[in-house]
């Protein structure tokens, strides 16, 4: 189908555009910017005036929960949320059940999601077999039927000998290692951040340096292995000088940021709101400020949602009990145009850090822009428009997040997948 | 956010913690439990106040003494009062917190005493409660994790009260696990909030929450340097399961460093009282010859527990 995106203000970070122009798509490609193709007609029109035309989102960590945990969410209701959440491409966690270690199971996973016809997906594969940080995946393998990058997920691997290897082995082939770097020693029954109010509250700690030592040793091994790593949800304001550091001394590292980290403290638990429980935990209003001022000068390359839909049975119980995490893809945009506003940061800039950025760290060529030739994936927003977050415009099978009942900014009118009309406020 | 546990009215609609809870209805407990004392001297221990109401004595995790206190204070205000273990029953089946708290409030329960094991399961409680439109049942905390044991951190305040007549002119020790200790958060948020000028804490840097200086108390490390000087010496209870490991090495080296002795004490003020919540381990954190003691308050603390907790459940019950 041959569409015309008129009157809309195109915002593309990689190719550094922010103007009018209009935006052609021809047979799911983008075929012209500012000025139609040879002999194009349009078959559909939409008309963006007021709304902002940019690439689709681009997520570095989204749970959709299959295989394993449908109780909680479905690739069909996860997918659903993405296309509401302007989300065309999504980077997936290998914590399923049975976890991302098979190429088989990568295959099954990327062709459900291909039949569903929506988000783009992109498996990121276990590091070592099952998770349990003893035997390296084939990763080569893993790489052939889609994985774009290798992890760990929630769960470190303890023997720094097997992590070395790990690294070692993906640096053979130039692939990314993504980690989220937690000393499980040092976070061992925590539940908060370890300060005063955990303290308060008499909730066990998570010490900063449970982040600082686990990512220490991944930097250092990063240098010694030359492995390509991505340094996945950081919580801490000190974590940042040590990534610079490493930066400084050769070392090829990139890093995200959850959305809500960049808006939310440990303050924020007020009277044990299990919403406020997550991994790593919410830290002190100074981590999240640097965290929110890295991000806005760059050293924070992209944000990402951490999206984790949690059933309600499992999020309505005590604190220490609940199950961490909170649902995201539907937030990712608006809480991105929300820090945005709090730095008064150019919007282009912004949109680059759930864009081109993140479609730079996760190797995705085909997505995260709107050159001429490429997909036409497509997030058309109304950055002025608030929307009441509840229980009900949440498509997410997941209705976990502090976010609920507030007003946050932007809201997403159009989504398009290659070229095709996936999501539509108009119907 | 609103105090969960003060109604429209700033009154006590539930009782889950002390910190944060406005002095004057402290003191208000305080005084209203005083004539509660004396019931227990009469021929006829019974009072009319909750007549008619049921009370559920709701216990994820063990506990005699404090359900047993609860138990008489409701019952000498003439409660039905029904205990539930359920440490050993639903939720080992796999029912959620939540709907034994819906059976419950099916059989008309008017309120609910928790004691669980995780920090802030009354809260869950009393929110869900009020989300479902239940404003007419009540709360109290009876222990929550390491957080809050409110009732246990006013009887002390009671006991402080009793002998030591005023809080403005007091030094107070709080001596031991800090760390796991719900009893010393309540005693912490109740002496400061009742002005008492300086609020110490001593034990190893291993039994001490991290900033837990910002709840307003001077860390001491010896017994020697902190117990000087002192009107109140609040002993805390050591878990057995924290004797022996990464936080401390022996049962011995804490009696040495950390256990009252009466050498110990001789350096608090001649007339300084001897608190401690119970159960007591002798020769861990308290000699015999000090829990025995002349300046021991060990056991009318327990007296007064009853009365506060009457106090409490009469005037949560009143509206």
């Amino acid at each position: 189908m041959n569409i015309h995106i008129q009157n809309g203000r195109l915002i593309d970070p990689a190719n550094k555009i922010d103007a009018q122009h209009d935006l052609y798509i021809v047979d799911g490609k983008i075929a012209g910017v500012g000025t139609a193709p040879a002999g194009f007609s349009a078959q559909r029109t939409i008309d963006a005036s007021g709304l902002v035309v940019a690439p689709g989102l681009i997520d570095l960590a989204a749970r959709l929960r299959e295989p394993g945990f449908e109780y909680k969410a479905t690739l069909e209701s996860e997918m659903d949320a993405a296309m509401a959440g302007g989300v065309t491409s999504l980077a997936i966690p290998p914590d399923t059940d049975p976890v991302l270690d098979e190429p088989g199971l990568v295959e099954m996973l990327c062709y459900r999601a291909k039949k569903l016809n929506r988000a783009h997906v992109y498996p990121v594969g276990a590091l070592t077999i099952g998770l349990k940080g003893e035997q390296l995946s084939e990763m080569a393998e893993l790489v052939e039927a889609g994985c774009v990058a290798f992890s760990q997920a929630n769960t470190p691997i303890l023997d720094t000998r097997v992590l070395g290897r790990a690294m070692q082995y993906a640096a053979t082939f130039g692939f990314r290692v993504w980690l989220q770097p937690l000393d499980i020693f040092l976070a061992k029954g925590g539940v908060a951040h370890d300060g005063e109010v955990a303290s308060r509250l008499g909730l066990p700690g998570i010490p900063a340096s449970s982040e600082i030592i686990a990512l220490y040793t991944y930097l250092r091994l990063a240098r010694q292995t030359g492995a390509r790593l991505h340094i996945t949800r950081l919580s801490c304001a000190e974590s940042l000088d040590l990534i610079e550091r490493a930066r400084a001394e050769g070392v090829d590292v990139t890093c995200d940021v959850a959305a809500h980290y960049l808006h939310l403290s440990d303050m924020d638990i007020g009277y044990f709101n299990p919403h406020c429980h997550v991994i790593p935990p919410y830290r002190s209003q100074r981590d999240r400020q640097a965290l929110a001022q890295a991000v806005a000068d760059g050293r924070i390359n992209a944000i990402c949602s951490d999206h984790t839909p949690v059933d309600d049975d499992a999020k309505q119980a005590p604190f220490s009990e609940s199950e961490p995490g909170n649902t995201g893809l539907e937030l990712l945009l608006p809480l991105t145009l929300k820090w945005a506003a709090e730095y008064k940061l150019p919007l282009i800039d912004a949109l680059a850090r759930i864009t081109s950025e993140a479609a730079k760290i996760a190797g995705i060529a085909k997505g995260g822009h709107l050159s001429v030739g490429t997909r036409a994936d497509v997030c058309i927003f109304d950055p002025d428009a608030h929307q009441l977050i509840s229980r009900s415009m949440l498509k997410s099978q997941g209705k976990n997040t502090p976010f609920l009942g507030l007003e946050l900014p932007g809201k997403v009118r159009y989504t398009l997948v290659e070229g095709s009309v996936m999501y539509d406020t108009q119907i | 956010m609103r105090n969960p546990q003060l109604n429209k009215h700033g009154e006590l609609q539930h009782l889950l913690t002390l910190d944060g809870l406005p002095r004057a209805i402290i003191t208000q407990i305080l005084d209203t439990a005083a004539p509660f004392t004396e019931v227990a001297e009469r021929e006829v221990k019974k009072l009319p106040l909750l007549r008619g109401k049921s009370v559920f004595n709701l216990f994820f995790e063990n506990s005699t003494r404090t359900r047993t206190t609860f138990e008489i204070a409701a019952k000498r205000l003439s409660a039905d009062v029904i205990n539930l273990n359920v440490a050993t029953s639903s939720t080992k089946k796999g029912e959620t917190l939540l709907d034994t708290v819906d059976n419950l409030c099916a059989m008309h329960a008017d309120m609910f005493v928790v004691r669980h094991e995780s920090s802030g399961a009354p809260y869950l409680i009393a929110q869900h409660l009020e989300n479902t439109g239940r404003d007419h049942i009540h709360v109290v905390n009876a222990g929550d994790g390491r957080h809050a044991h409110p009732t246990q951190g006013l009887l002390d305040m009671y006991t402080i009260r009793h002998y030591k007549k005023e809080f403005h002119n007091l030094t107070v020790a709080i001596v031991g696990d800090v760390l796991h200790s719900r009893v010393a958060r309540s005693q912490i948020a109740a002496l400061t909030t009742l002005g008492v000028p300086e609020v110490r804490v001593i034990g190893p840097k291993t039994l001490l929450p991290t900033d837990v200086e910002k709840m307003g108390v001077r860390v001491f490390h010896s017994m020697e340097e902190g117990l000087k000087g002192v009107d109140v010496v609040m002993m805390l209870r050591l878990q057995n399961e924290r004797m022996n490991g990464a936080l401390l090495p022996s049962p011995q080296e804490f009696f040495k460093v950390w256990g009252l002795t009466a050498e110990k004490l001789a350096l608090a003020k001649p007339d300084a009282i001897v608190m401690h919540p119970g159960p007591m381990n002798r020769g861990v954190e308290i000699d015999s010859a000090v829990a025995d003691g002349g300046q021991a308050v060990i056991l009318p603390q327990v007296t007064f527990g009853i009365a506060v907790r009457m106090a409490v459940m009469s005037m949560l019950g009143s509206h």
